[in-house]
């Protein structure tokens, strides 16, 4: 994955408006979080496969980025996001990472479903 | 270290095999005895990708897949199953769909040890969930048949309720064995093995303790 450059990725994003995709969102600080800072409160949530399509789509902010994408009835929203990849299916891949490297939050659209 | 007909050991992650338990399989390896890993998921929802990253949320499972295989084969084991389910997701599977298989392995292998997770003292809901099964599974086989169950426990409860573990494996002749395992799973450990190397350097007493004592407690049925 390469650090978010803001116009490929928006132009990724622009892409797949009004198709029916798939999309993956995810949050996430580790399933040890709190064995290793009992003080830390551990939370995550992931869902892979939902089917729905966008009218429209931005990635914003000053780096980590933040994306969001309006659905008929709602929003996809994303926060945290540093690095984007679209890979060799066709898939926009983003994601964040912490200052150690972990994900923190991924953020992926394709037109066929995710493994 | 006693001499064991075969060694199965079940676990939901790959590298899980690698930080607690690797000298000990490297050990029943080098006495001959077959192990055999089964391994429940392929890690696909882990947040190390490296660092700098060189995974990501895509391509993890077949880079943690083929980790697990050179770990094996560090290790010498030359029986490892990949069971196909999905990391975080163990829990949530159907309960007697677990404890079947996991009977099944051990009526199939016939192991006069079996090693997994200590269920309640595994801090990670998929270790929790396998540890469970596993345990479900040996407690239907009537005891004088049963296969030792070793277990590995590290919530930070563990030794104040469960006791001392009754069995502490001093691997130092396999630690470089078991360190390869651990460098195996580069994408996990390469963050965790650099704010280690110093330590080791330096022969640090509480890095060299962590890896050359592998702790176990055995099953105690109700």
């Amino acid at each position: 994955m390469d650090p978010v450059i803001l116009s490929e990725v928006q132009e990724a994003l622009d892409r797949f408006k009004d198709k029916e995709v798939y999309v993956h969102l995810e949050t996430t600080n580790g399933a040890y979080a709190s064995h290793n800072n009992e003080s830390f409160f551990s939370s995550g949530a992931y869902i892979r496969n939902a089917k729905l399509s966008y009218e429209r789509a931005k990635i914003t902010g000053e780096g980590p980025y933040r994306a969001g994408l309006k659905i008929p009835f709602g929003w996809v929203y994303a926060e945290g996001i540093t690095h984007f990849e679209i890979d060799d299916k066709g898939r926009l891949l983003l994601a964040g990472h912490d200052f150690n490297g972990k994900l923190a939050v991924a953020l992926e659209i394709s037109e066929t479903p995710f493994e | 270290m006693e001499k064991e007909r075969h060694v199965l050991v079940i676990f939901p992650h790959p590298d899980d095999e690698a930080f607690g338990v690797s000298g000990t399989i490297a050990s029943h390896v080098n006495m001959g005895t077959p192990v055999t890993y089964a391994c429940l998921t392929l890690g696909e929802m882990g947040r190390n990708m490296g660092n700098p990253p060189f995974a990501n949320r895509e391509t993890l499972p077949a880079i943690r897949k083929k980790e697990l295989k050179d770990a094996a084969r560090a290790l010498g084991i030359n029986d490892l199953r990949m069971l196909g389910f999905r990391d975080k997701t163990v829990e949530f599977e159907d309960e007697d769909k677990l404890t079947n298989l996991m009977s099944s392995l051990i009526t199939e292998l016939n192991p006069s040890l079996v090693i997994s997770f200590y269920p309640g003292y595994s801090v990670h809901p998929d270790h929790e969930a396998t540890g469970a099964a596993v345990v479900r599974a040996v407690e239907k086989i009537a005891a004088a048949d049963r296969p030792k169950l070793q277990l590995v426990a590290f919530s930070r409860n563990c030794v104040e309720e469960l006791g001392q573990p009754d069995i502490v494996h001093d691997i130092s002749a396999v630690a470089d064995i078991k360190l390869d395992a651990i460098k195996a799973h580069r994408s996990q450990t390469e963050l965790m093995l650099e704010e280690m190397a110093d330590k080791l350097k330096e022969k640090d007493p509480q890095t060299l303790a962590w890896i050359n004592n592998e702790r176990f407690w055995t099953y105690k049925f109700s």
